[in-house]
């Protein structure tokens, strides 16, 4: 529009505090990009469950295992057409910083259940056909440089000792919310390693209903069969259950949004501040600006166009920065997040925050403007 | 543009009065004067008697405590405050004592200002910015900031831009007062040039009596009072 | 001669709105500074007066918390039989062995956690001196009570005394309330560790508590029984042992913290060079004249770097006063290293004060040297010559 020449060469009257504020307002940007990240890479477990997928876990606590026998039941519940278990190990590479998740699973109906694991066929072949064979998903392979035909050894925390894996296949996610940091092994493997009294134990059944409206009775059914025995269970969609999860760490997201909010605040309070100073220089432009003829309410809109600018290139430099320093990096904060990328809705939301800080910012200074009287102006300087 | 009896400016009884800390200053008392269309005219007195007040008045961007100042056919204290700035941008062309162009646009970007507020093209407004600097003398120095042009360079583009909207009446509010001899005198000149050619109607406030001579007529202004 | 701090305090003043602005924003940076400290280190807190040095831990090899732990009764029959271990005033020894399991429960704003529950013995108690008794009575050993810890109780719902809770299908009646002094079996929930044992269908311990007679004897009884070949188990220090559970959240949310301040300075700071840039430039007249007087460059620069510290400090010393009503706020999360919830305070110590008011302090210089470089470097005759 025609007034952005005006508008554009008032910011570039003062360089050095439009750069600051500009730069202020992209740090504070940056900084909320971050934080929503945080909380949506908790959520990213949310995005890639499956609707027909149900998680069956002991009624008290993960904590408890459920008996192998209880697969048979779960097969013939009607509505169910597939049927898989796994036990989380639980262990580290080298120390125990190097934490990431493995699960022992059960090879043959693994893949059935968990068709977002993709593969190619001969490595899906390797694995199924060797006992102490393992699957790696392609960030954990990448973070740890192992390749197919690597030994990794991991020290067992529940189940104690040294366990040695070869690296026969290395999956990656067919979304980019499916995790790719999970290490798999054969729950056989695991289960004729341990003593007579704690074998057959599964840690979590997972099972397919044919559609999704029926998770509620098929969750129903199983957890009322169970109901009376000595290991009654408890049975929820993926969804919900990963749910219970991001639930566990309690007040963290208030505490980012309490965080990230004194952040957009008190940037806000230092571009008022500039908008403000700079408004106080220009009282006799403005002035002149009214005697040709420019009215109030053009002039408003002047200075808060000057606002709203400055406030969306913060803003795009901000989220920009944001979207591009964890685009692909390996930033997990040893593995708390394995996925953590700047999701589209985060940088929009970003963008638009920055429009409300301009807005914001440049009412003050704009309302000053318009409501200047130009005669007292004017007066002051001759 | 409406005009009654050839009469451009018409004030009749107007008071100003100015508050201080709660003391009140009278600054215009009972002023009646007319100008009418085609004039040059000059308002001279000492400093304090009111002429810019008088000035400001006129150009509407003051308005009078009593009184009723008639511009163009307007009566300005009926207009409301976005109805006057319109009728501003339409017919008056300030000069100021101090130029007061904006430092961060080019000369022709200063002088394009005022064709901004209206609905011109582009191309359009380009061709009425070049013939006025042309006029003034200054078509190569279009690209220049202010702070590279000499005072009386940045005052001949002030005048470029006071008249290229083609306003009614152009008022001068000291128009060489910070200006050399030389440079006062091409302003002078520039202003007569206006009125003859263009036959515009010029008010210009000066307490320099050489530069009044230059005008067709004098009146005077002491006390916040017209001599007769 | 230096320019006078009443200069440079009278200027603050006089420009009201800018000082004010400028002060709170840095002053909130501060703010998150010390808040993230605070949490950090009151989770940590928490965890780190759970143990006490006096005591020593015993788990089995390879864990690291107690809930993947095994310690047979047989084992834990010859741990409890060492001589290094104290004696009660009965002449036992005083040692415990444990019992925990994690189990589901509903915080009281309806999100689900995982709670410690704890069998315990009445040793466990003495080991433990800290922990009082605060609302209603003991649990009677054999009987299906049980007692809360105050965290536990506020924050868990259906823990209040009086109140049932289902545990491995049989309903226990919570019949007191204790306080743990702010540690993290504040969260827990405690009975007679015989009873869960069948009940919880868990024929293990999972750890070993006992007073060493002497602290220097720590070493010897851990290398004994660390080598005992019949069992397979490590030996800590009681509060290295918790310690050792809380460093990576501790760590994450330090990281977290220290990242969110240290790129909001920068911002502040951005925010601080803007006003003292503004402020130096209203002020070249002033500048002007008092190099004329004969005021030295040095004395301007060292005048307009001081104004900017003061504002700085008196944002730290806004950030400050914020903080402390942050004190003693309870929040609660799980602890990933133990899978169990722990509830905890903010901790607001004086030295995290401190450290937010030389935060301030080093933001305002930061954001004040340049602007007083150019204030000191201002040409004498232009200066004077501003409108």
């Amino acid at each position: 529009m025609k007034y952005f020449r005006l508008i554009w060469a008032n910011l570039l009257r003062a360089k050095r505090r439009t750069f600051l504020t500009v730069f202020s307002i992209a740090i504070a940007l940056f900084l909320f990009c971050t934080l929503r990240t945080v909380i949506t890479s908790f959520e990213a477990s949310l995005r890639a469950s499956e609707a027909t997928r149900l998680v069956v876990r002991h009624g008290a606590s993960l904590v408890f295992p459920l008996p192998l026998a209880y697969r048979e039941r779960l097969v013939q519940v009607p509505g169910v057409n597939g049927v898989s278990y796994g036990n989380w190990f639980g262990g580290f590479y080298q120390d125990p910083k190097n934490q990431f998740a493995q699960f022992a699973m059960d090879v043959p109906t693994m893949f059935d259940l968990f068709p977002e694991l993709v593969m190619p066929a001969d490595q899906v072949q390797a694995f199924r056909s060797e006992r102490t064979a393992a699957i790696i998903g392609k960030a954990l392979a990448k973070k740890y440089g192992w390749k197919l035909g690597d030994q990794v050894p991991i020290i067992g925390t529940i189940f104690p000792g040294e366990w040695r894996f070869v690296v026969r296949g290395i999956y990656e996610g067919k979304t980019k919310d499916v995790d790719e940091n999970t290490l798999f092994f054969h729950w056989d493997y695991l289960n004729e390693s341990l003593p007579e009294g704690r074998k057959n134990q599964v840690g979590i059944y997972w099972i397919r209903v044919a559609s999704p409206d029926l998770a509620a009775d098929v969750s129903r059914r199983v957890d009322a069969m169970f109901e009376n025995s000595p290991q009654p269970t408890k049975t929820e969609t993926e969804k919900a259950f990963q749910a219970g999860f991001i639930s566990m760490i309690g007040n963290i997201q208030l505490l980012l949004t309490i965080i990230g909010s004194a952040i957009v605040f008190a940037i806000m309070l230092v571009t008022v501040n500039t908008m403000m100073m700079a408004a106080r220089e220009r009282t006799t432009e403005i002035a002149v600006l009214k005697t040709l003829g420019y009215s109030d309410g053009l002039i408003l809109r002047l200075v808060a166009g000057e606002a709203l600018l400055v406030s969306l290139l913060g803003g795009l430099l901000g989220c920009g920065l944001a979207a591009l320093v964890f685009h692909e990096s390996d930033f997990t904060a040893s593995g708390f997040f394995p996925n953590f990328r700047v999701l589209p809705e985060t940088i929009v939301a970003g963008l638009l925050l920055a429009v409300l800080m301009g807005i914001l910012s440049g009412i003050v200074p704009a309302v000053t403007a318009a409501r200047l009287e130009v005669a007292s102006a004017l007066r002051k300087v001759a | 543009m409406e005009s009654r009896n050839g009469n451009l400016v018409e004030l009749r009884n107007v008071h100003k009065v100015y508050f201080r800390d709660r003391i009140e200053v009278p600054v215009l008392q009972g002023i009646d004067l007319t100008i009418r269309e085609g004039e040059f005219v000059a308002l001279m007195g000492p400093s304090g008697s009111g002429k810019s007040t008088l000035l400001n008045l006129i150009a509407g961007i003051d308005s009078p405590t009593d009184g009723e100042v008639r511009v163009a056919g307007e009566s300005l204290g009926t207009l409301k405050p976005g109805k006057l700035a319109a009728w501003r941008a339409r017919h008056i062309g300030f000069i100021f004592q101090l130029y007061n162009l904006i430092p961060v646009l080019t000369a022709y970007q200063n002088v394009e200002l005022p064709l901004l507020l209206t609905k011109l093209s582009a191309k359009e407004r380009k061709k009425r910015v070049l013939k006025v600097l042309g006029l003034v003398g200054l078509e190569a120095r279009a690209k220049h900031f202010p702070r590279q042009l000499s005072g009386g360079e940045e005052q001949r583009v002030a005048i470029a831009r006071a008249i290229v909207a083609d306003p009614t009446l152009l008022v001068a509010d000291e128009p060489t007062g910070d200006l050399d001899a030389k440079n006062a005198a091409e302003i002078l000149t520039l202003l007569q040039r206006l009125h003859a050619e263009l036959e515009k109607t010029i008010l210009m406030v000066t307490h320099d009596p050489h530069a009044a001579e230059r005008a067709e007529k004098t009146l005077h202004l002491d006390k916040g009072v017209l001599q007769p | 001669m230096a320019v006078p701090l009443a200069y440079n305090l009278r200027n603050l003043f006089a420009r009201k709105v800018s000082t004010t602005l400028t002060a709170l924003g840095i002053g909130l940076v501060s703010w998150v500074f010390i808040f993230t400290l605070a949490l950090a280190g009151g989770f940590q807190s928490a965890l780190q007066k759970t143990g006490s040095h006096e005591n020593a831990i015993v788990v089995r090899s390879g864990s690291t918390a107690e809930l993947t732990s095994i310690i047979p009764r047989e084992a834990a029959a010859a741990i409890e039989s060492q001589p290094e271990i104290a004696r009660a005033p009965d002449g036992t020894p005083l040692a415990t062995h444990e019992l925990v399991v994690l189990w589901n429960l509903e915080r009281k704003n309806g999100t689900s956690t995982n709670v410690v529950v704890r069998g315990v013995t009445p040793k466990s108690f003495a080991l433990r001196p800290r922990i009082r008794l605060v609302e209603g009575r003991m649990f009677r050993p054999g009987l299906e009570e049980v007692v809360v810890g105050r965290l536990a109780n506020a924050r868990i719902a259906h823990l209040a005394v009086g109140d049932r809770i289902k545990l491995a299908g049989r309903a226990w009646s919570v019949v007191g309330v204790f306080d743990a002094q702010g540690t993290s079996f504040d969260s827990e929930i405690w009975g007679d560790v015989e009873l869960f044992m069948p009940v919880f269908d868990r024929p293990v311990y999972q750890s070993v508590t006992f007073r060493l007679d002497d602290p220097s004897h720590f070493g010897a009884i851990q290398k004994r029984l660390e080598s005992d070949p019949r069992m397979s188990v490590q030996v800590k220090h009681e509060d290295d042992f918790y310690a050792a559970q809380s460093a990576t959240l501790a760590g994450l949310l330090r990281g977290l913290g220290l990242f969110v301040t240290l790129i909001m300075a920068l911002g502040a700071v951005f925010g601080a060079l803007n006003t003292m840039y503004a402020a130096v430039g209203a002020r070249a007249k002033e500048i002007g004249t008092l190099l004329a007087l004969g005021f030295s460059r040095g004395a301007i620069l060292t005048s307009f770097l001081i104004e900017s510290v003061l504002l700085a400090t008196l944002g730290g010393l806004l950030g400050c006063l914020l903080a402390l009503p942050v004190n003693g706020i309870t929040t609660s999360t799980t602890n990933f290293a133990s899978f169990s919830e722990i509830a905890f305070r903010f901790e607001v110590t004086p030295s995290m004060l401190l450290s937010g008011m030389i935060f301030a302090a080093v933001m305002g210089a930061l954001g004040g040297w340049f602007p007083s470089r150019n204030a000191a470097r201002r040409v004498i005759v232009e200066a004077l010559r501003q409108a």
